[in-house]
């Protein structure tokens, strides 16, 4: 156990955290990195292209330190983004130190501080490590400065690194082992071991990544997840390399994988305590949480025909995403389909590109919305994440939706337009630290609904890309909702409706039939959108019809170049739902969530 | 999949040059006037390499580029080596485009003796000031002798091209010019809207114009406003941009690109179409020559159209034109039976006044003809 480290590399998103690691492997010899990255590229393009990791992973890095001893550092990889910052806080519990990765042009950003809170709460080594020294505008003076003030480490303990051509790696895997302390644990203890993570592999079914913090586990003996309540026989028990390596048990202190036969990803709970049926642990380890999906919508199939496509796919991918959850819905305007549970509206965008990606399917997406509470005067709490539930207005005698705190971090000069856009977006309760001097750390409390609509690019946009930006789910609080329905050409497209605070109900209406106007393509005959709440119209829009569009000349040489224009346009034509006798495109409904059209 | 194989097949050849380039057009042309007897030595070459492939026609159009520009003594030959490599039927249509700032009188007769008959005047306008804007060489003066002199030539199936929604042209400038072309009962009248492409000179001048949604709205009302007044003066709109003085006046050779008959296009540039495969000629006057020069065909690319292709074709050409499609025909054509597939979507484009459909036929009415492409992606 004395020559094992388990870390992690935590950052803000485009610090450079997959460089690292990619040089990381590739020092340590754990594996050719050209294989390494083909072999990541096929298993999640959409990760790479993103430049974000959406999932964890765990790899075992071997690695003779210069005290001549060998040593095994396990490599736990955290998603980096705040929808997935459950996850990120499991992967950290299994760790006892991190690398916390600083560009040395942009310097601390808000992910950096939530992160460096997580790594805080679980009370582990941190190594600050400033990367990109290589960059011309890497400002390493001020990242100290930063470390100093902003994060209260001491700036003398921090590494400087390229992970783009690889400068100071060397110190990073020494630092590793003489400053991040071995893993502690009674190997003779009953088991204890922490699920970090999990994915679904077609061979084996459920492939448990977990820590070992107790006592040891090995093929044959019976586990039990503690939190789940659920009994499973280990089949193998290895660890990760480039791929997996089984080995004859896994004791306190590793990091490593159990296949135990679970034929779903959602049988397992990410922060579960697996122990052993006939000799458990005295209690679970701490922190476990169910995780919740917070953004919901509708999935329906762009051709009827494809529903039980859909049906196989969704089940298909729900065995890899145990956030994801899913059931039937059906809608007045677009048919049978799935209401849908998401972590985020990335979690969502995910879903979806690889929903079409991967399974091939076309598909719309009702408008995204939180999960309100409503108490009806029967004294009934009702939960609505589906506007189309949304309960008769009479029987209503509270409404409430669920808030956030907002921690974000930008430069001074942004802060009026920063501070304007929160309370613009009912941001309350606001809380203001200097943390070095031009540099502002502004927390607001708001609703998660205004946080979907369209926040974050609004954010982004308002602090020129200089603010960052994290959150947590709070509590719910009372609020003023209504409805708002939409109606195309007289027809209410209920996957279209909205749950909206009442002040924001005209503005939101009108926004709604500005963006649909924009976004439905001119049909042969005039639509009218208009905006509703309760039988009132309160906002309308036009989209006209074709006038001319029929090219004046097509002989011999026009012809193959407008058949293939056409086709396009076929193409693009299958991509959208037919709603009454109008073709509302994908992009209409998530449309809806966007304020401005350049963002 | 055959198609139209009962049809007799069409030829074209694209003659390459000009004296001067209009800011309007995009096909292909060369000013160097030196080339045109190499052009027409290579050109009966081409020709000779296709007489295997295609015995006989019964259309022959002379388009270019302006073949007007060719002496009376090079057309007449040009024809006889035609009618040397191939079969050309009796009564055949034999069509050649005319500049109006080109010929004489005198050369107009040689052409009708020659065995050219039918005339495609290039007059564009009847105002100089929308002439000069388009670049043309001529003047109305110059357009009304050319018609007058084809008349007197012996051409009794002459057509004219004409250009509408130019810049500060108004409806009523337009109405005008019509009146002016049904005065003088041409057989034939090619309208064309002034379309910006990119690739032209007046495209990059003006830019974009005429892609907004307003001037979309102007652009129907000179296409709605032409097919009115050419049709109160007795003309057939039988396809989009075309209207003949009786369906007899409406061009052979034309419809054989709407309906899939087969044609062989010689000349640089120049398309043909044969059973499913389409293929197009080199778009240099350079690389065709030094292709002949070889004694090789100058096609510069090919294509094999599956059922889908052709029968995606199918429907947005029959959809140009007043005919329409022939349900049956397309069904057993191209295997699909359209009324079935897409009815709803039919009967309410019938109900919009958008097409009609009677005795198995989808004719696009006046109103449809104007959205053809987007009736076509039904």
């Amino acid at each position: 156990m004395q020559n094992i480290r388990n870390f992690s590399i935590i950052a803000h998103i485009d610090h450079g955290k997959s460089t690292l690691a990619d040089r990381l492997i590739m020092k340590t010899g754990a594996c050719d990195l050209r294989i390494y990255k083909d072999q990541m590229l096929d298993s999640m393009d959409i990760e790479r292209e993103r430049g974000i990791t959406i999932k964890s992973h765990a790899i075992s890095l071997p690695y003779t330190a210069s005290d001549g001893e060998t040593y095994t550092l396990n490599l736990i990889d955290t998603p980096g983004h705040v929808d997935f910052s459950y996850e990120v806080s499991r992967s950290l519990a299994s760790c006892e130190g991190v690398l916390l990765l600083i560009d040395a042009a942009q310097g601390v950003q808000a992910q950096t501080l939530a992160n460096l809170y997580l790594a805080m709460e679980h009370d582990l080594e941190i190594i600050p490590v400033i990367n990109k020294i290589d960059l011309p505008a890497a400002d390493v003076e001020r990242v100290l400065e930063q470390i100093d003030s902003e994060l209260g480490l001491d700036p003398a303990t921090h590494l400087a690194c390229s992970a783009k051509d690889g400068t100071g790696v060397d110190e990073i895997l020494e630092a590793i082992v003489r400053r991040i302390p071995p893993p502690r644990g009674e190997a003779e203890d009953p088991l204890a071991a922490l699920i970090f993570d999990a994915y679904y592999d077609a061979y084996r079914g459920t492939v448990i990544n977990c820590r070992v913090f107790d006592g040891e586990v090995k093929a044959g003996d019976t586990i039990r997840f503690m939190f789940n309540d659920s009994i499973y026989r280990v089949e193998e028990v290895g660890r990760f390399l480039l791929d997996r390596q089984k080995r004859d048990t896994l004791s306190a202190g590793e990091v490593g994988y159990i296949i135990a036969g679970v034929k779903t990803v959602s049988s397992v709970s990410i922060g579960d305590t697996i122990t052993l049926d006939d000799r458990p642990c005295a209690q679970p380890l701490p922190g476990f949480k169910k995780v919740k999906p917070v953004v919901f919508a509708s999935i329906y199939p762009i051709a009827s025909d494809d529903y039980e496509d859909l049906s196989d796919a969704l089940e298909k991918y729900k065995l890899n995403d145990a956030a994801f959850i899913y059931e039937k819905d059906s809608s007045a305007a677009l048919g049978q389909g799935f209401r849908c549970g998401f972590l985020g509206l990335l979690h969502l965008d995910i879903v979806q590109e690889r929903l079409e990606r991967e399974y091939g399917l076309n598909i719309i997406l009702s408008v995204p919305s939180v999960r309100y509470r409503f108490t009806l005067k029967d004294g009934a709490e009702l939960y609505v994440d589906n506007p189309a539930h949304y309960p008769n207005p009479m029987s209503i005698i509270k409404s409430e939706e669920p808030y956030i705190r907002a921690s974000m971090m930008l430069p001074d000069r942004y802060l009026g337009a920063v501070m304007t856009l929160c309370i613009d977006r009912r941001g309350v309760n606001s809380n203001m630290r200097y943390p070095s001097p031009g540099r502002v750390e502004l927390s607001y409390e708001m609703p998660l609904s205004e946080v979907i609509f369209d926040f974050y690019d609004r954010f982004k946009s308002v602090t020129q890309g200089y603010g960052s930006f994290d959150y947590d789910l709070i509590d719910y609080r009372t609020s003023n909702l209504v409805l708002l329905d939409i109606l195309v050409n007289g027809e209410k497209v209920d996957a279209l409706s909205q749950i909206v605070h009442r002040d924001r109900a005209r503005t939101r209406g009108v926004l709604a039939c500005d963006r649909l106007k924009d976004e439905i393509p001119r049909q042969m005959y005039k639509i009218a959108i208009q905006g509703a709440i309760g039988g009132e119209i309160i906002s309308r829009s036009t989209v006209s019809a074709f006038r001319k569009d029929v090219t004046a000349k097509c002989y011999g040489g026009d012809i193959t170049r407008k058949r293939k224009l056409l086709e396009k346009q076929k193409e693009g034509k299958k991509r959208m739902k037919m709603v009454g006798s109008v073709s509302i495109p994908q992009s209409a409904f998530l449309a809806v969530l966007k304020s401005d059209k350049d963002s | 999949m055959t198609t139209g194989r009962a049809h007799i097949p069409g030829l074209y050849i694209h003659f390459p040059f000009c004296r001067s380039k209009c800011g309007y057009c995009d096909f292909y042309s060369v000013t160097e006037t030196s080339l045109i007897s190499s052009f027409l030595e290579a050109l009966s070459m081409e020709a000779a390499l296709y007489r295997e492939e295609f015995t006989a026609f019964d259309t022959v159009y002379l388009g270019g580029g302006t073949p007007s520009l060719m002496a009376p003594d090079q057309v007449e030959a040009l024809l006889e080596m035609v009618l040397d490599t191939f079969t050309i039927l009796a009564n055949a249509e034999i069509t050649m485009e005319l500049n109006p700032a080109d010929l004489t009188r005198e050369d107009l007769r040689v052409l009708r003796r020659a065995g050219i008959n039918r005339v495609n005047i290039g007059v564009q306008s009847f105002h100089d000031r929308e002439l000069q804007f388009l670049g043309r060489r001529h003047d109305r003066r110059q357009a009304m002798k050319a018609l007058e002199w084809a008349g007197s030539a012996g051409f009794d199936n002459i057509g004219l091209d004409l250009i509408y929604n130019l810049p500060h042209q108004s409806l009523e400038d337009w109405r005008a010019s019509l009146m002016q072309a049904i005065a003088l009962r041409p057989a034939h009248l090619s309208c064309y809207e002034l379309e910006l492409k990119a690739d032209t000179p007046l495209g990059r001048k003006l830019g974009q114009r005429g892609h907004g949604r307003g001037s979309e709205d102007l652009a129907r009302e000179f296409f709605i406003k032409t097919s009115g007044v050419l049709e109160d003066a007795g003309y057939i709109h039988y396809e989009v941009s075309n209207f003949a003085a009786g369906m007899d006046k409406a061009s052979q050779h034309n419809r054989k690109y709407w309906d899939h008959t087969p044609y062989l296009g010689l000349g640089p540039a120049a398309h043909s179409f044969e059973g499913a495969s389409r293929w197009w000629n080199r778009s240099s006057l350079q690389s065709y020559l030094a292709d002949l020069s070889r004694r090789e065909r100058p096609v510069e690319g090919r294509e094999d159209l599956g059922p889908q292709e052709l029968a995606m074709e199918a429907l947005f050409l029959g959809l140009r034109t007043r005919d329409g499609i022939d349900l049956d025909r397309y069904a057993r054509l191209y295997g699909r039976d359209l009324m079935r597939e897409n009815r709803r979507q039919l009967e309410e484009w019938s109900r919009l006044g958008l097409v009609e459909i009677a005795s198995r036929r989808i004719r696009p009415t006046r109103s449809g003809m104007a959205v053809a492409d987007a009736l076509a992606v039904m």
